[in-house]
């Protein structure tokens, strides 16, 4: 069984955002950039499945800059067997992504499309979802567990009250929440075994996607800043504040 | 023409975030109606009928629509779609899962989690976890918009619209509800509560959050936690507040034992007021509260509890 996994190129986590000071959008020069979380999970979880016997090869795609590649090798080091490098620089929109990925598991013939359940540059929380409609698929989203059955994919989710499962016949696509699996970190041996790992380059042209953007950004902004307030002395200072505010 | 806002409710009542949507459908493109698709599900649709600017409430009542799958609740929005200019739901755990398959299916980009409607085309929303906003604009197509539900007012009860019974769409058969695991409590929602008590790794564990919890009680406050007391184990996943769990901006936020990380504040900052306790001074979550108090949680707590009863 064939496990897609697509991985996105966006600023590492730990990095403070800055704004452009035109409104443009971020600054992106000279920032550290790195594996998309969520999408790490996915990773993680298509490599455990290929431990269980469960999936024999993990194809890792990612759509971006040159720079990209980088993102599929830590893929490739933490266990996917091949990487596609479809090269776009820009801005791209999830539905662009989406149709570049239907294209690309058309090809590939995946059982399991295994995706971050959003991107911490966007937030748009989107492209599985849209995948999924794009080919007729199945979909189990914020997944927290995985098990595969017998042509069918059992996924449980985190809803807004707790935890869902859902039964999904296979193909399926699967997005990733926080607490599916902890990623592990890819071994120096690993590191170096990746180089070697094959990386096919494509453009979103050879897919026949058009990749402009539909929505158009007038302006990013820095938030409105909440200025810190007092200190109270003790817990009863403290309720005797909140009363006079008419908070509580 | 009209928005189309996708209902959240649990058949036996409407969620006050369908009543947030249907405050931002009517900025986008009002009249508005509401979609309710459930099992069993009249007593949410007349609810939905007595929102303030609702013109119909249409109703898929129908066994394939008990928990919302994705799959055929999305074709059953695209059934309706011909009729409307924008097609909005709260940025729930339901909408954020089906929309996204409707805008693609209708072939255009989903506009998600927004905070404000600057214009019929034009709407702010949260990047990068809430630490800058863009303004995008949308125009010269169907607008799919997902919306932000503690960013808006709730529409009002008040208003006497028609409701509509309509047939179910098909449904592709490719996935099927299997179980559900869900938290019950008898203390407020966590989105929609008026004063939320959250704590974090500070708690040091699953018995100490009782410290918390009987001041929710008192306070009538919803609990929330911070991702690190999540991960540990205290509390389930559905009380984490922050960029990836949930957003929520009540009258009053009172973070316990927080050390404030990004990932948190982006998930309450917008909250009226806001209380932090933490015995570190140093603590990022003293940077944006209005009431700051340096202490070990475990004596400020019950000091706390005792001062509310006086």
């Amino acid at each position: 069984m064939k496990v897609l996994v697509p991985v996105k190129r966006v600023i590492d986590f730990n990095v403070a955002v800055r704004v452009k000071a035109d409104r443009s959008g971020v600054d992106l020069a000279n920032v550290k950039m790195a594996i998309n979380p969520f999408d790490e999970i996915a990773v993680e979880e298509a490599v455990r499945l290929k431990e269980q016997g469960a999936a024999t090869e993990i194809v890792a795609v990612s759509i971006g800059p040159s720079g990209a590649q980088e993102t599929l090798r830590t893929a490739l080091a933490m266990g996917a067997d091949r990487g596609i490098l479809v090269k776009h620089d820009g801005p791209l929109e999830p539905l662009a992504v989406a149709k570049i990925l239907r294209a690309i598991a058309l090809e590939e013939q995946p059982r399991l499309v295994i995706l971050g359940k959003q991107a911490i540059d966007n937030d748009c929380n989107q492209v599985g979802q849209m995948l999924a409609a794009l080919l007729g698929w199945p979909q189990g989203t914020f997944a927290a567990k995985v098990e595969l059955l017998d042509g069918e994919t059992a996924v449980t989710r985190e809803v807004d009250g707790g935890l869902q499962t859902v039964a999904l016949k296979l193909p399926a696509i699967v997005t990733t929440d926080l607490r599916l699996n902890q990623p592990r970190y890819a071994s120096l041996p690993n590191i170096m075994k990746a180089r070697k790992k094959p990386i096919a380059e494509k453009t979103v042209a050879d897919y026949g996607v058009d990749p402009r953007p539909k929505l158009k950004v007038l302006e990013v902004r820095e938030p409105e800043k909440r200025r810190a307030g007092a200190r109270v002395a003790s817990a009863a200072e403290l309720v005797e504040r909140l009363r006079e505010r008419g908070v509580i | 023409m009209a928005a189309l806002v996708l209902a959240e409710h649990n058949n036996a009542a409407l969620n006050e975030a369908t009543a947030k949507a249907v405050t931002a459908a009517t900025l986008i493109s009002p009249p508005v109606h509401v979609l309710v698709a459930g099992a069993d599900c009249a007593k949410a649709a007349e609810q939905a009928a007595k929102l303030t600017g609702v013109e119909t409430v249409l109703v898929a009542d129908d066994a394939r629509y008990a928990s919302l799958l994705p799959e055929p609740t999305a074709e059953l929005i695209l059934s309706l779609s011909q009729s409307y200019d924008a097609i909005v739901a709260p940025a729930t755990a339901n909408g954020k899962n089906i929309l996204p398959r409707v805008a693609a299916k209708l072939d255009v980009p989903q506009i998600s989690e927004i905070i404000a409607v600057q214009s019929p085309d034009v709407f702010r929303r949260p990047i990068y976890a809430g630490n800058a906003i863009e303004t995008i604009e949308a125009k010269g197509f169907k607008k799919v918009v997902t919306v932000r539900v503690s960013a808006f007012a709730a529409t009002p009860a008040g208003g006497n619209a028609s409701i509509k019974a309509i047939a179910p769409a098909a449904d592709p058969q490719v996935s099927r509800f299997v179980s559900e695991n869900l938290t019950r409590s008898e203390r407020p929602e966590l989105t929609g509560a008026k004063i939320v008590i959250s704590g974090g790794r500070g708690l040091q564990s699953k018995e100490n959050f009782a410290l918390i919890e009987r001041i929710a009680d008192r306070l009538g406050a919803a609990v929330g936690a911070s991702r690190a007391a999540v991960d540990a184990g205290f509390v389930p996943n559905d009380r984490q507040v922050g960029q990836t769990g949930k957003v929520v901006a009540p009258e009053l936020y009172i973070a316990v034992g927080i050390s404030g990380a990004i990932q948190h504040l982006a998930g309450m900052k917008d909250s009226k007021v806001i209380v932090a306790i933490n015995k570190d001074e140093g603590a990022a979550i003293f940077s944006v509260a209005d009431y700051g108090l340096v202490a070990d949680l475990f004596e400020a707590l019950p000091e706390f509890e005792k001062a509310l009863g006086q």
